[in-house]
């Protein structure tokens, strides 16, 4: 063994090297202090492997760059980890930056003749950010997506070059394949190689200066091994341990552990909760100051003068007062930042809108990721159409946006969210079913607003007979009614009711011919089963089924449904307010008939 | 002390990430190939009389990382009726190195453009000096239904003298 490493020694010198390496003076000896340098490089050690093992399956496009993270998250076996490592890494990074330069800062270490060093560093600082920035769209998830819009958007806004510099990131005027290979480019290419060409740079300049000794020296000189590699190794330990905290945390408090990775991109599905990661937070916050026509300066001019203060410093700092005046800087940054973040935090948690927004999109998350799972998997068209396609994603939405502001869904918009307006129209939660039917059957229910008791209709033929006929039934006639619901609510072929209409065919056998022609004379108005030129009212044939559900939302005042008695309901189909896609999507979710999904 | 001490430590740092990158990066060992089951491919009708071999392509379900792709091409067979009521069936990939063998009418031989490896119509070696290992891969053959030809798609490791199917 010694034989070769002697070779090998006499061929490269690499004891020299070590040596050189490992046997630097420290003056005053190893120190606490001297420690965020060392985790910064373990940290860039870590991202560079974890990165690398992610690189190999991951995939930039629109359509797979959302399928190749979820592979990766829960196909691969530990990708959960090494996602969650290289996620919560960055984030610790963008800490020991601050910490790094702190230290720096307060130490005076950018004095002459380290400026460069100084100035160095900053680069690095600014290329660590833009690690994390493009970092955060590579996932494709609506957060990434919609975040980074705002990032590149801001971009543009720079006087005559903005647009242009804004086209040549993106890849052209809109978001797609090229934005994700030109960013996936920049943060595994062109920056980490910048990286280490600045960080080799860096240490060089450090070995030639030496550390900057905080004094008083209060023990004799040390090496650097294996003294201070001691000191950096706990440091370095404790950094990998609070990564680590940061990847279980959320199984901790319920949640799932590793990164997070929302629902997949999707231009046409507005997302609320976009928030840029929450070391961005605090720029996020500054430009709600800037009214429009003003952002430039709160997102290049202020921040563009602060930086060129921060180059500034070394220089400044070569005058007693200017030293204090640096630090009393860094300190007054440090705390507008820590305030702005505090703000942007503090307001969102007191905004219901954005609570629900995170509510929706951790709902939307969770979907797409068991549909993602299920036997079908994922289609070449990218997993955005799982959820685009997904009645329990798509229904809600749709009804609060264009059925809510006269129906409720179980007495709340679809999406969860209370209504300040009085409802105008029925309730439609478990539309047709038994439950349902009973209730509109029910005199004492007919008329209350969870029925027709906001509509026309409160007084009409309907209301009318079921307040006075109904309310005024013999036993024998109730259990007739009772039949007539199961009758009608069979034609709705209802997922939740399969197995009760099995088991009552012969109750609903009876029921149908009691609608048609018996004592329980629906078919005085409703049509059923045949074509009658003289109905009134809504047709019961296949009354709440896919069909007809369909054919109403389409057209409610066509004459199988109310004709011309319609009320205020818009002709969704028929006038185009919502595509054959959207209707079906909706009459679906009505019916609760969509891909059951074990978790 | 210290030195060991420094050494252990800085290990342990590393260890959560170096552990969550070999396993993600060894992930693809654990992976197994599609089970192949009988496929339909064409009837026997279509087959040439004489003998003489017709490629079809294998239309299946295809698994490929995280989408499932139903009924697309996921290889190719060359057919031919050995008898009137006989069909055989040979993949048509080179056992050699895995290069997509032509059939040349003229000399009635399967040849692969690659290394030249040469295959009589039955897929044994017919050229001695062909540098593969083995004949082309036959593959099960049932007639279901009198006319339809039905293959056992499988694909098999390049490079040695035995049919070892790739798992």
């Amino acid at each position: 063994m010694k034989f070769l490493l002697d070779w090998l020694d006499h061929r490269t010198g690499y004891k020299d090297l070590v040596r050189h390496g490992l046997y630097e003076n420290i003056p005053g000896g190893a120190r606490w202090r001297y420690v965020w340098g060392s985790t910064l490089v373990f940290c860039l050690v870590v991202q560079f492997l974890t990165g690398f093992c992610l690189w190999m399956s991951y995939n930039p496009s629109s359509q797979t760059a959302w399928e190749s993270v979820y592979y990766i998250q829960y196909e691969m076996t530990g990708g959960w980890l090494l996602r969650g490592i290289h996620h919560h890494a960055a984030s610790v990074m963008n800490v020991l930056l601050v910490l790094h330069l702190m230290q720096v800062v307060i130490d005076g270490a950018y004095r002459a003749p380290r400026e460069m060093n100084f100035w160095i560093g900053l680069i690095l600082m600014q290329l660590v950010l833009a690690l994390s920035l493009t970092g955060y769209l590579l996932p494709w998830d609506q957060k990434g997506y919609w975040a980074t819009k705002v990032a590149t958007n801001i971009a543009a806004i720079v006087p005559v070059v903005g647009p242009a510099i804004q086209k040549l990131i993106i890849g052209g005027s809109e978001y797609g394949h090229h934005t994700l290979s030109r960013f996936f480019a920049l943060h595994a290419g062109i920056l980490p190689a910048s990286v280490v060409a600045m960080v080799t740079l860096h240490l060089l300049l450090f070995r030639r200066h030496g550390i900057t000794a905080r004094d008083p020296k209060r023990k004799p000189d040390a090496y650097f091994w294996p003294d201070q590699v001691l000191k950096d190794a706990v440091a370095c330990l404790a950094v990998m341990a609070a990564i680590l905290f940061l990847i279980i945390r959320p199984w901790l408090f319920g949640g799932e552990i590793g990164a997070e990775l929302g629902a997949p991109a999707d231009p046409s599905e507005p997302y609320s909760a976009a928030r840029p990661e929450w070391y961005f937070l605090f720029l996020f916050e500054f430009l709600k100051f800037f009214p429009g026509g003003t952002e430039i300066w709160g997102a290049i001019i202020i921040p563009g003068i602060v930086m060129g203060i921060i180059f500034l410093m070394p220089i400044v700092g070569n005058w007693q007062l200017g030293h204090r005046f640096n630090i009393g800087l860094l300190f007054s940054l440090l705390g507008g930042i820590g305030l702005l973040t505090y703000l942007a935090i503090a307001q969102d948690g007191r905004d219901p809108e954005y609570r629900a927004a995170v509510l929706s999109a951790e709902h939307s998350a969770k979907r797409v990721k068991l549909l993602a799972k299920a036997p079908t998997g994922i289609p070449v068209s990218g997993a955005v159409n799982l959820l685009r396609s997904d009645p329990l994603t798509r229904g809600p939405k749709l009804f609060a946006e264009h059925c809510a502001s006269c129906h409720r869904f179980d007495g709340h918009n679809g999406e969860g969210l209370a209504s300040s307006e009085e409802p105008s129209a029925s309730d439609l939660k478990g539309f047709a079913s038994r439950e349902w039917l009973s209730g509109l059957l029910n005199p004492s229910q007919i008329d209350s607003p969870h029925f027709l008791g906001s509509t026309k209709f409160k007084d009409g033929k309907m209301s009318r007979f079921v307040k006075k006929d109904v309310a005024a039934y013999s036993d024998e006639e109730k259990e007739y009614l009772k039949k007539v619901v199961m009758a009608v609510s069979a034609e709705a072929e209802l997922k939740s009711q399969r197995a009760a209409d099995q088991r009552d065919a012969s109750l609903i056998s009876d029921g149908r011919k009691l609608v048609a022609d018996g004592d329980i004379s629906c078919a005085d108005c409703h049509q059923f089963r045949f074509a009658d030129e003289d109905a009134t009212a809504p047709d019961l044939t296949g009354y709440g089924s896919r069909e007809w559900l369909l054919g109403f939302i389409s057209d409610p005042a066509h004459g199988r449904f109310y004709g011309k008695r319609n009320d205020r309901m818009p002709s969704f189909g028929k006038d185009g307010i919502l595509n054959p896609v959207e209707i079906g999507l909706l009459a679906d979710w009505l019916r609760g008939d969509w891909l059951e999904l074990e978790e | 002390m210290k030195k060991a001490s420094a050494v252990l430590l800085g290990g342990l740092a590393t260890a959560a990430p170096v552990a969550a990158s070999l396993t993600v990066f060894l992930d693809p060992l654990q992976r197994k190939a599609a089970a192949g089951g009988f496929v339909k491919v064409a009837s026997v009708e279509a087959l040439p009389d004489d003998g003489m071999p017709r490629k079809f392509s294998i239309i299946a379900d295809r698994v490929d990382a995280w989408n499932k792709v139903p009924n697309v091409p996921i290889g190719a067979v060359y057919l031919r009726k050995s008898a009137p009521d006989q069909v055989e069936a040979l993949n048509v990939v080179c056992p050699h190195a895995g290069c997509f063998v032509d059939f040349s009418k003229e000399r009635k031989l399967f040849g692969c453009p690659c290394h030249n490896s040469s295959f009589a119509l039955n897929g044994s070696v017919s050229d001695p000096k062909s540098p593969s290992p083995r004949g082309l891969d036959s593959l099960d053959v049932e007639i279901r239904n009198s006319s339809e030809v039905w293959v056992r798609f499988q694909n098999f490791v390049a490079g040695h003298g035995e049919k070892i199917p790739v798992s």
